[in-house]
């Protein structure tokens, strides 16, 4: 399940940041989001869940949007495993 | 391609003038292009216009109107209702003699309903409110002020609210977050699949995709052809 959601998350994040095809497989969970690519604002962000929430089909409560959460790949792949796992 | 006034009613009998970009050169053809809203018009818009060419190339009319309230309207966007843009695009067809509709994701919600068409990438209405109330959420969490998404929304459905730059009605906000995709036999969904590569409104930055323009406008050119 892990892998699934991992390749659903980069393919998100490709469209998001615009990446080329492949470009993505380069993330480590320790690669940098919010705060470390200037073009991931606000709104760049809110699209972002918006669009997790409907491709791994869970919800997102607006009191769990931490910055911590978007602070490195990993720490978003984690997140998005355990709201899956909630559901 | 050039930019023509279309005339636009206002509540209580009046009318405005409004702009909308044109490929016309009276054919029979006539394409009705409704745009995506707020933040994704931005980013959807060189695709939008991008797509308007190749279907000028291949023999189609088509016409993007601006909506009350936004681009180059007159029209202020905190007392305009969805029911004044769908009155806009039910004017400007009716000006341009439109015979056919491409609706762009949000865009889609608006629809006059006599037009067949297509409808890219469809969009609920509660979607796109619910995610420019997280930008705000997020940009005031990132600013030291702790929101409450409910509570916002609630004090925006009876103020109206602010959300990402856009002073949204509280009209706006209740029926927008109500408003579904039409479904009707004679209006085709399309979606991404279809099309292919990434979706172009989640871009953080404005970007553009020739392939998809080319894909959108076979699709609509290939049938209108028939």
């Amino acid at each position: 399940m892990r892998s699934a959601i991992d390749r659903k998350l980069r393919k998100i994040l490709s469209e998001v940041l615009g990446l080329k095809p492949g470009q993505a497989d380069d993330f480590t969970s320790k690669t940098g989001l919010f705060g470390a690519l200037p073009e991931l604002d606000s709104m760049a962000v809110a699209g972002l869940l918006t669009e997790m929430e409907d491709r791994l089909d869970i919800v997102i409560d607006e009191d769990e949007i931490d910055a911590e959460i978007f602070e490195t790949y990993g720490s978003l792949l984690d997140f998005a495993i355990a709201k899956q796992a909630d559901a | 391609m050039k930019a023509e006034a279309y005339p636009c009613p206002l509540p209580g009998g009046a009318a405005a003038s409004e702009l909308a970009l044109v490929f016309d050169r009276d054919r029979a053809k006539r394409v009705l292009v409704a745009p995506a809203l707020f933040d994704e018009a931005t980013r959807m818009r060189r695709f939008t216009v991008e797509v308007m060419r190749r279907l000028d190339g291949a023999g189609l009319d088509c016409f993007l109107p601006d909506l009350p309230g936004c681009n180059e309207s007159e029209q202020d966007l905190a007392l305009v209702e969805p029911e004044d843009w769908r009155m806009a695009l039910e004017a400007a067809a009716r000006h341009f003699g439109a015979t056919h509709v491409l609706a762009i994701r949000g865009g889609g919600l608006l629809l006059p309903p006599k037009l067949p068409g297509w409808h890219y990438a469809p969009v609920k209405g509660s979607s796109l409110i619910r995610t420019l109330l997280r930008a705000r959420i997020i940009a005031s969490r990132e600013a030291g002020v702790d929101e409450d998404a409910a509570t916002v929304m609630d004090q925006g459905l009876s103020l109206g609210l602010d959300l990402a730059g856009y002073a949204l009605s509280g009209e706006m906000l209740r029926q927008l977050d109500q408003a579904l995709p039409p479904r009707r036999a004679d209006l085709i969904p399309l979606d991404q699949e279809t099309i292919g590569g990434g979706a172009l409104w989640l871009r953080a930055e404005p970007d553009e995709d020739p392939a998809q323009a080319d894909a959108l406008a076979a699709i609509v050119s290939m049938a209108l052809a028939a």
